[in-house]
């Protein structure tokens, strides 16, 4: 087992003071090896989302962080991160609709980290982009409104990539999309860790696409993590804690048998 | 009853043809219509009740419910369809309910609209069919407003108030695509038990092909604008259209590995012929 390359230990984050305080992690301890793909599970409001904003320094001005986080050998305190880092550790958001500027084509939407990162040659670089993530040079200039939502997250893998990161944080990166694009995107991510030795944290609530694309995973309620475990174990449905079976369950489909057996774990 | 349904819509790039002569049957069971954005399976199920967005128009060879020819019906008479006789329960709570209404006061007014009643049996019926969908404190629900309930809570008041005219039969566009899996399967179990005792018919649209696999008696698959296949749900898996293959081969399996996952390749021959 090599050093992770993202360790967090005890990270707690808090939104707002007082009575209004929430504690939306608690003491949440996980490790990250390179090149791995690992998943970050849960209902809504468990926290996973905010445990991968945390690792980028994206949650804003709310929110406070304790605990500790060392990311590829960089210890990082609250949200500033440094520019090495912004390049090193890239993220894909959701909403392919809500995450890319509607009024910037493609080329300036995928030049704008080469720019802001001082890199050189970045038309070749957006169009060596592109072209890795199966779209070709005429996309450049369109507009995001021009493309279909599989196209517009492989420009959002393609923005990430273009400042040659080695981690890549995703966060639902196929849940907007139909089963048919979904497929597509997966595999384009997968060839792509597999290319360029990347290390994934990927955020989902689908546990048949996190067996699919990672070798570990944390299962997350409530802000803390329930259980840590191989993917291997969601596979042949041998998971430890009761929680995560009954996501398991729920995930296999409608047994109106089984669903009177649901716990309430609130 | 619905023989050859279009929906087509006059764009400025030309003709859409959202629906293209759908066909089917619905008795005392559950129906699921599945596809991919766009397919047309939402397109169907407002046409039905004549929900259609302006600018559509709707054709059909019959479109019938109980021996009235709802494409011919005046609005008098859709206002006692919809609701009294056919429901529809939409996606998202949020932007279904009255925000500046309560939830027992809009249960009720579903109520009175359909049936006459006065204030205190209306709120009795309400108060019953909270119970009914399985809201522990039927009383501080009936109260509170659409935003201090969850998900999960505003899904159920939406079935309450699509069952409390005692309609026939339920359309439900993506009821539960928006809430979380435990809490989808306990609303499901819900809708799934008042159907059974109540004897009434579903329509149940979703892009999910294992849930309406796992929930429905008979599925419909439908591509662009037509269905290209119908299947038992529980014989899903030995479904022969191309498309519907395609669909269940490109999902990820839990106890599949890091495989490459087929690809849905698309054959324009599917358009044409269903």
């Amino acid at each position: 087992m090599s050093a992770p390359i993202i360790d967090i230990r005890e990270l707690d984050v808090f939104f707002g003071h007082g009575r209004w305080m929430n504690h939306a992690v608690r003491s949440v301890s996980l490790g990250v090896e390179p090149g791995q793909s690992f998943g970050l599970v849960g209902e809504s409001g468990s926290g996973k989302t905010t445990v991968l904003r945390a690792v980028a320094g994206l949650l804003g001005g709310v929110a406070r962080l304790d605990g500790e986080l060392t990311v590829a050998g960089e210890a990082q305190t609250g949200q500033k991160r440094s520019r090495e880092f912004r390049r090193r550790v890239q993220m894909v958001f959701q909403d392919p609709y809500g995450s890319l500027h509607p009024r910037h084509t493609v080329d300036t939407i995928l030049a704008e980290p080469a720019r802001v990162h001082r890199l050189d040659r970045l038309e070749e670089r957006v169009v060596r982009a592109l072209n890795e993530v199966g779209l070709d040079a005429s996309f450049r200039f369109r507009y995001p409104h021009q493309l279909s939502g599989g196209q517009r997250q492989r420009v959002s893998i393609a923005r990430a990539l273009i400042t040659g990161p080695e981690i890549v944080l995703l966060d639902e990166p196929t849940s907007a999309l139909d089963v048919s694009v979904q497929a597509e995107v997966l595999n384009l991510l997968m060839r792509l860790r597999r290319e360029r030795g990347l290390t994934y944290v990927l955020v989902s609530h689908n546990l048949a696409v996190v067996a699919h694309m990672c070798e570990a995973l944390a299962v997350m309620q409530h802000g803390r993590i329930v259980e840590t475990l191989e993917a291997r174990q969601l596979r042949e449905q041998s998971p430890a804690m009761p929680y995560t079976r009954q996501l398991l369950t729920a995930s296999l489909g409608y047994d109106r048998g089984a669903i009177d057996a649901f716990e309430d774990f609130s | 009853m619905v023989e050859d349904l279009k929906v087509h819509f006059d764009t400025p790039t030309g003709l859409v043809r959202a629906v293209d002569g759908v066909s089917f049957e619905l008795g005392r069971e559950k129906l699921g219509i599945v596809g991919e954005s766009g397919s047309g399976k939402s397109q169907t199920g407002r046409a039905i009740l004549r929900l259609t967005a302006p600018g559509g128009r709707v054709s059909a060879r019959r479109l019938e419910f109980d021996g009235s020819d709802l494409l011919r019906a005046d609005e008098k008479r859709m206002r006692q369809v919809r609701g009294g006789s056919i429901s529809m329960i939409m996606q998202d709570p949020k932007y279904s309910l009255n925000p500046v209404m309560s939830v027992g006061a809009q249960i009720e007014e579903a109520f009175r609209v359909h049936h006459a009643a006065d204030r205190r049996q209306a709120r009795e019926r309400t108060l019953d069919m909270l119970r009914a969908v399985r809201i522990r404190e039927p009383e501080r629900v009936y109260r509170a407003y659409p935003h201090e309930v969850s998900g999960g809570m505003g899904q159920r008041i939406m079935i309450a108030m699509m069952m409390i005219p005692e309609p026939d039969i339920i359309i439900a566009d993506e009821p539960t695509s928006a809430l979380d899996v435990t809490v989808q399967l306990q609303v499901l179990a819900v809708l799934d038990d008042m159907l059974r005792e109540r004897g009434m018919g579903l329509i149940f649209i979703s892009h999910d092909l294992n849930l309406v696999a796992s929930f429905c008696d008979r599925i419909l698959v439908m591509y662009d604008g037509r269905v290209v296949e119908e299947v038992a749900a529980a014989a899903l898996h030995e479904a022969r259209h191309p498309y519907t293959r395609g669909l269940l081969d490109c999902l990820p399996k839990l106890e599949g590995g890091q495989a490459e996952l087929p690809v849905l390749v698309r054959d324009p021959a599917w358009r044409g012929a269903s």
